[in-house]
C-alpha cells in the first residue's frame, strides 16, 4: 500500500512537468500587456521609471525559455513560486491564505453533492418509472439546466427582498469562528454542490438499477431480507464504486465553478485572486494557481483510486 | 400418508413480453413429502427455474406475475400471505440455491458474513454469534481453513468453494425445504458429483426436503425420489425416480433418456439427442407442444391440448397415445 502510493506520487513527476509547461507558455499568450496596464494605471512616470527599468525589474527582460527556467528552478529549489508582478507580495503566500478556503467550499460542495444525489439516485431506482422516479429525475434535469451562476444569484437576491436577509460581505475565516464561518460557506457550498448533484444522482440511479438486477441481489431478496438491507446493504456499495470515480472526475469543475461562485458571494478563494490576476495579467500568480489547482486535482484522483480499495475487495494496491 | 410438506396446485406464471404475454408456467401441480427430494427436469426455457422463483414469490414483477393457483407450505398458501410473512418464510423456512454461483454472492461481502446474514435476520441472534454459526457451517460443508475463509471474498473461493458457501448458505436456518436450481450445471463436470453429494448428505441429515433442478435426468437417478418433467412450461409426466427410469410413458421423457448415458451401464443403446428445437412459449401449438418434435405424432394431437393424467398406479403422463395404448 505505502509503496503503491509512492509510485503513484513518482508517476505524477512527468504530469507535472508537462502541466507546468503547458500552464506557463499559455499563461504568456493571453492578449494584453501587464507593462502596458502598469503604465496606465500606476503613476509609474513620477518614479522616472521608463518601459525598460519596469520590464527589468519585473524580470520579463531575459528571453521566455530563460524566465521559464528560473521559475521552474525556483519552485524546485525554494519552492518559490516568484512574486506579484504589481504587489511583489510572494504567490506561495497569496496561495496559503486562498487554498484552504476554496478547499473548504469545494469540500462543502462535495458532500452536499452527495447528500442530495445519492439518496435521491438509490430511491429513484428502488421504485423505477413511478412517479416519485419521473419528479427526482425532473429534479435532477432542473439541477443540470440551471447554470450556478444564476442559482447563486437569485440565493443572493429573494431571500434578501423576502427577508432581509443577505450573505456577510465580510469574510470570516475559519480558524476566527468557525461556526459563523460554516455558516457563510454553507449556501455557497448548496449552490455549487446542487450543480454537481445532477450528474451523480443520474449516475447513482443508472449504476443502482444494474446492480439491483444482480444475481447476487436475488439472493439476498432470497435470504428473506428487507428491501432496506437489500438495497442498502447488498446494493449501495457496488452502485457506489462508479459514483466515486464521477466524483473524482468531477474535482476540476468543483474548482471551475468555484471561481464563479467565490466572484458572487464574494468569498476569498483562489476563484477570486485568479480573476484578479488574469485582470492584472500577474502571470506569477496565474501561474501559480494554475500549479497548485493542477496538484490538487492529480492528489484528488489519487484518493479516489485509494477510495476503490475500501469499496472494492477485488482492488489489492501493489 | 403423511401430509404433504409442499402442494402445489395449478401454479401459472406468465410473463408480459414485447411479443405478447407468456405463461412461463402453466397450470403445474406437485407435492412434496417432509424428507423427500422432487427433482424437475427439463430443457432450458421450460420454465423450471420460473417454478422455482414462484414458490418464494420471487418473479420480477413487471414483467412477471404469478396468475394463478395455491402453493400450500406448512398450512400457508404462499399466494395469499403478505410480504413480510413471505420474507419471514425465504431463508428461514425455504432456502434457494442458485445456478450461477460466480455472480449469487455478493462480491463486496464477506462470505462469512453472508452466510450468518439469515441467522441475523431471522432470529436476531448477534453477528459475533451467528458468525460462529457460520464457521461451523462453513466446516459442514467441507470448506478447509474455515476460520480464516470466514473474512474472505467470494472471488477468493473456486467455483465449487462458492457453491459450498451458498450451500451453507441455504442451511443457516435449518430450512424444512431447500430448492435447488441446477446447483451444478455451472461447475466443473470433477465437483458436480461431489456437490451433489454433499447436498443429499446435508438434506438427509437435516430431514429437509429438496426440490432438485436439473437438465440431467442423469443426475435425477442418484438423488430423486421423485420426478416431475416439464416442456413448454406444464409437467408433461411426473412419477416415481425407478418407475420413471423403467417405464418412461411421456415420449418426450424416452427422448430425454435415450439422450443421456444409462447408469445402470446399458451401454449398447446408442444416445440419440432430441431433434428440433424447444418450444417458443408466446407461439405454443394449440394442441401438444410436443407434437412438432414427437416422432409418434399423429394429426390428433395437433387439435387438443393433452392432459396430464394417471395413466398407472402414480405415474402421471400427458400424451394421447398413452390412453390409446
Ligand atoms: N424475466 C423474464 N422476462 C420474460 N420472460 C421470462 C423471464 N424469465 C423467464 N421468462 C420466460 O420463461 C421461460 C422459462 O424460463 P426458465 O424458467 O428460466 O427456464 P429454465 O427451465 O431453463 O429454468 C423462458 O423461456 C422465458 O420465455
Ligand atoms: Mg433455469
Amino acid at each position: 500500500m505505502r509503496n503503491y502510493v509512492l509510485r503513484r506520487l513518482l508517476a505524477l513527476l512527468p504530469t507535472l512537468f508537462f502541466a507546468s509547461l503547458i500552464v506557463f507558455f499559455t499563461v504568456r499568450l493571453i492578449p494584453g500587456d501587464v507593462i502596458d496596464l502598469m503604465l496606465s494605471q500606476n503613476d509609474v512616470s513620477a518614479d522616472k521609471m521608463s518601459r525598460d527599468q519596469v520590464i527589468r525589474a519585473l524580470g520579463l527582460d531575459v528571453p521566455i525559455w530563460e524566465q521559464y527556467l528560473r521559475w521552474v528552478g525556483s519552485i524546485v529549489f525554494k519552492g518559490d513560486l516568484g512574486k506579484s508582478l504589481w504587489h511583489s507580495t510572494p504567490v506561495t503566500e497569496y496561495l496559503a491564505q486562498r487554498l484552504p478556503v476554496t478547499l473548504e467550499l469545494g469540500l462543502i460542495a462535495m458532500i452536499v453533492g452527495l447528500l442530495i444525489a445519492v439518496p435521491i439516485g438509490v430511491y429513484s431506482a428502488m421504485r423505477q418509472d413511478t412517479k416519485g422516479d419521473y419528479i427526482a429525475r425532473s429534479f435532477s434535469i432542473l439541477l443540470l439546466a440551471v447554470p450556478s451562476f444564476w442559482l447563486g444569484t437569485m440565493v443572493m437576491v429573494f431571500p434578501s427582498i423576502w427577508w432581509g436577509w443577505s450573505p456577510a460581505i465580510e469574510y470570516i475565516k475559519f480558524t476566527e469562528d468557525p461556526w459563523q464561518n460554516f455558516k457563510q460557506m454553507i449556501v455557497p457550498g448548496v449552490v455549487l454542490g446542487a450543480a454537481l448533484s445532477a450528474i451523480t444522482m443520474r449516475l447513482t440511479r443508472t449504476m443502482m438499477l444494474e446492480v439491483l438486477r444482480q444475481d447476487y441481489i436475488r439472493t439476498a431478496w432470497a435470504k428473506g431480507l428487507s428491501e432496506p438491507l437489500v438495497v442498502l446493504r447488498h446494493g449501495l456499495r457496488n452502485a457506489l464504486i462508479p459514483v466515486v470515480t464521477l466524483v473524482g472526475l468531477q474535482a476540476p469543475l468543483l474548482i471551475g465553478g468555484a471561481v464563479i461562485i467565490e466572484q458572487i458571494f464574494v468569498i476569498p478563494g483562489m476563484g477570486l485572486l485568479l480573476l484578479d490576476a488574469v485582470n492584472q495579467r500577474d502571470y506569477p500568480v496565474i501561474t501559480g494557481v494554475f500549479l497548485v489547482v493542477g496538484v490538487a486535482v492529480m492528489l484528488i484522483n489519487l484518493l479516489v483510486d485509494l477510495s476503490y480499495g475500501l469499496l472494492d475487495p477485488k482492488v489489492r494496491f501493489r | 400418508m403423511t401430509t404433504p410438506l409442499l402442494q402445489v396446485r395449478g401454479l401459472t406464471t406468465r410473463f408480459r413480453t414485447e411479443r405478447g404475454t407468456v405463461k412461463a408456467v402453466d397450470n403445474v401441480s406437485f407435492d412434496v413429502a417432509p424428507g423427500e427430494t422432487l427433482a424437475i427436469v427439463g430443457e432450458s426455457g421450460s420454465g423450471k427455474s420460473v417454478t422455482a422463483l414462484s414458490l418464494l414469490r420471487l418473479i420480477p414483477n413487471p414483467p412477471g406475475v404469478i396468475e394463478s393457483g395455491e402453493i400450500l407450505f406448512e398450512g400457508k398458501d404462499l399466494t395469499k400471505i403478505s410480504d413480510a410473512e413471505m420474507r419471514a418464510i425465504r431463508g428461514n423456512r425455504i432456502a434457494m440455491i442458485f445456478q450461477e454461483p460466480m455472480s449469487s454472492l455478493n462480491p463486496v461481502l464477506t462470505v462469512g458474513m453472508q452466510i450468518a446474514e439469515p441467522i441475523n435476520v431471522h432470529r436476531g441472534t448477534p453477528w459475533s454469534k451467528a458468525m460462529e454459526a457460520a464457521k461451523a457451517l462453513l466446516e459442514k460443508v467441507r470448506i478447509p481453513d474455515a476460520a480464516k475463509r470466514l473474512d474472505t471474498f467470494p472471488h477468493q473461493y473456486s467455483g465449487g468453494m462458492r457453491q459450498r458457501a451458498m450451500i451453507a448458505m441455504a442451511l443457516a436456518c435449518k430450512p424444512r425445504l431447500i430448492i435447488a436450481d441446477e446447483p451444478t450445471t455451472a461447475l466443473d463436470v470433477t465437483v458436480q458429483a461431489q456437490i451433489l453429494d454433499l447436498l443429499k448428505e446435508l438434506t438427509r441429515e437435516t430431514q429437509a426436503s429438496l426440490i432438485l433442478i436439473t437438465h440431467d435426468l442423469g443426475v435425477v437417478a442418484r438423488y430423486a425420489d421423485q420426478v416431475a418433467v416439464m416442456y413448454g412450461g406444464r409437467i408433461v409426466e411426473q412419477a416415481a425416480a425407478r418407475d420413471l427410469y423403467k417405464n418412461p410413458r411421456h415420449p418426450y421423457t424416452r427422448g430425454l433418456l435415450s439422450s443421456v448415458p444409462r447408469l445402470d451401464g446399458d451401454t449398447s443403446k446408442r444416445l440419440v439427442p432430441i431433434e428440433g428445437q424447444p418450444p417458443d412459449l408466446s407461439r405454443l401449438p394449440a394442441g401438444c407442444s410436443f407434437a412438432p418434435r414427437c416422432k409418434q405424432a399423429s394429426s390428433e394431437c395437433l387439435k387438443q391440448q393433452p392432459a396430464l393424467r394417471e395413466r398407472a398406479p402414480n405415474h402421471l403422463s400427458a400424451c394421447i397415445l398413452d390412453a390409446i395404448q
